[in-house]
């Protein structure tokens, strides 16, 4: 056992394994705190589509060059958030179907364009790492942790400050928009920074993956609690802690940093089931 | 007897394609109006329109008075996300007063007895920490009801309230709207196209493709097209004509 926490603490003193565990976090955070709106809403795979977004506009900024790809990667991913969001229940596609139709078109293209212009030798290795999350997580600079922790700090102010309103908007936007409240706008606001922890969360967990961040903290926080908020509460707990466990295990193991935080949110996922089915 | 809302030559639609026209009637303050109609028939619509979630195709909509859009209370028809949607019954009655709240992020004192008082008139205060899914049909209704107290005095406009609720449920619901009406002088605008909901009507509006009635309740019992709407209902046996 202290061998195991000396490990540790010997990691711990690498600057990058430091940097690994704040952007892990706040991540971990920010998505689990839209989470649950976005479940409710019905737009469990959302994450997934807009990663898959993200990944087409990452293959498109390789081809063309960009040498900071996020110039690209984050309007391209904001567009999709926003057209996919905004649309809501009038459309002639409905949301399950759009969401399916841009996440794989995307996904098609993205590949393509990479085996058809890459430069790059290892061009599976390359694609690989992009959907299962790859050890970029480890070779973040200081100016990539501070993106994070100020697009983190954004998101979480924007949550709380307007947390009543995404309330209402989630539970009943006819009831919202009828009172005279901006339920576009809001929708708006939701759809912009779900793609900004999406854009943020590909670097962690690789694009398959983003999913589980989103619904699995949020799922299990359901299955016991009962009022929003204690929800609400209950999966940022849940998805920090998880995130926590899933970094240190992958570092003492050595597993990809992203399945095992996945793994750690699927096994809480089944104890908080469990909690549920007895208290009931 | 103020004048309320005015809706003159009315056409009512979405995407383009019109569902019922040549709409007018007039609701003043403290007036019970029940919009009758066949399936279909654009009752939906018009309760739409009439909040300006759907726009108006022709004609116009007043609101006169001290009345404005966005203080119709409304009471929807339950949404699938709603029936599996964790959240208290204060956090939901408590919504209600949103529109109060401006770009203020949290509630004040000022609502949180707001939304208290609306609990108590409609006797759910002692569910205020149950969770709304687990409550029974009836009980919901009343927490949606009570939102939508805190979001007016004025006007309520409820969609179907009786769907899905058994019959004792159902005359529970129609009791609370009439007391409502009576005792907080709230004007009550009921889509229904269930005829006890005519009981504690003071004005009725059918529509169709086109009006086909609107006047106080006595008038449309008397006149030939209640009265085979009415029937219609009898030979049906869904209710008892008997109690109007």
């Amino acid at each position: 056992m202290s061998e195991l926490f000396n490990t540790l603490s010997y990691y711990f003193t690498y600057p990058f394994v430091r940097y690994a565990m704040i952007v892990g976090l706040l991540i971990a955070l920010c998505s689990s705190l839209l989470g649950v709106t976005l479940v409710l809403k019905r737009f469990s795979f959302i994450g997934d589509g807009l990663s898959h977004v993200a990944f087409g506009a990452m293959a498109v900024a390789a081809v063309v060059g960009v040498t900071n790809n996020m110039l690209i990667i984050l309007p391209v991913t904001v567009i999709s958030a926003i057209l996919l969001l905004r649309s809501g229940q009038n459309t002639k596609i409905k949301g399950d179907a759009a969401v399916a139709m841009i996440s794989v078109g995307a996904l098609a293209i993205g590949y393509l364009l990479i085996n058809l212009f890459s430069k790059s030798a290892n061009i599976a290795g390359d694609v690989c790492s992009t959907l299962f999350g790859s050890t970029s997580i480890l070779t973040l600079t200081v100016s990539e942790v501070w993106l994070c922790i100020g697009i983190s700090a954004v998101v979480i102010a924007v949550f709380l400050l307007f947390y009543n309103k995404i309330f209402a908007v989630t539970f009943d936007e006819n009831f919202s928009k009828a009172t005279g409240i901006r339920a576009n706008a809001y929708n708006l606001m939701i759809a912009v920074i779900t793609a900004l922890i999406i854009v943020l969360a590909m670097n962690l967990v690789g694009s398959l993956l983003i999913s589980a961040l989103i619904i699995f903290p949020a799922l299990s926080a359901m299955r016991v609690f009962k009022s929003f908020r204690s929800v609400i509460i209950c999966s940022a707990v849940i998805s920090v802690f998880c995130a926590a466990l899933g970094i240190i295990l992958s570092i003492l193991f050595s597993t990809p940093v992203g399945s095992t935080i996945v793994a750690a949110d699927i096994v809480v996922f089944f104890v908080f089931s469990l909690i549920g089915r007895i208290k009931s | 007897m103020s004048v309320q809302l005015k809706c003159e030559k009315a056409v009512l639609g979405y995407d383009n394609n019109v569902v019922s026209e040549q709409i007018d009637f007039s609701v003043s303050r403290g007036d019970y109006l029940c919009v009758l109609g066949e399936n279909g028939a654009g009752k939906s619509t018009l309760m739409k329109t009439l909040l300006g979630l759907t726009p108006l195709m022709g004609g116009s909509i007043t609101f006169c008075g001290d009345m404005a859009q966005n203080e119709i209370g409304y009471l929807p028809q339950q949404t699938q996300v709603q029936r599996d949607f964790p959240a208290s019954v204060r956090e939901i009655v408590q919504s209600g007063c949103l529109n109060r709240c401006g770009l203020r992020p949290f509630y004040n004192r000022e609502e949180k007895e707001m939304a208290r008082s609306a609990m108590e008139k409609l006797g759910i205060t002692d569910l205020a920490k149950s969770c709304y899914r687990e409550l029974s049909g009836g009980q919901q209704q009343r927490v949606l009801l009570a939102r939508a107290l805190c979001a007016t005095r004025k006007m309520l406009l409820l969609d179907e309230p009786v769907t899905g609720l058994d019959p004792k449920a159902a005359r529970e619901m129609y009791e609370l709207t009439a007391k409502l009406n009576r005792e907080e002088q709230v004007t009550i605008l009921m889509i229904s196209h269930d005829i006890n909901a005519i009981t504690y009507a003071t004005h009725i509006l059918q529509i169709g493709k086109t009006q086909q009635f609107f006047g106080t309740k006595d008038e449309y019992l008397k006149s030939r097209i209640g009265q085979a709407f009415l029937c219609n209902f009898g030979e049906e046996g869904s209710s008892d004509v008997g109690t109007l």
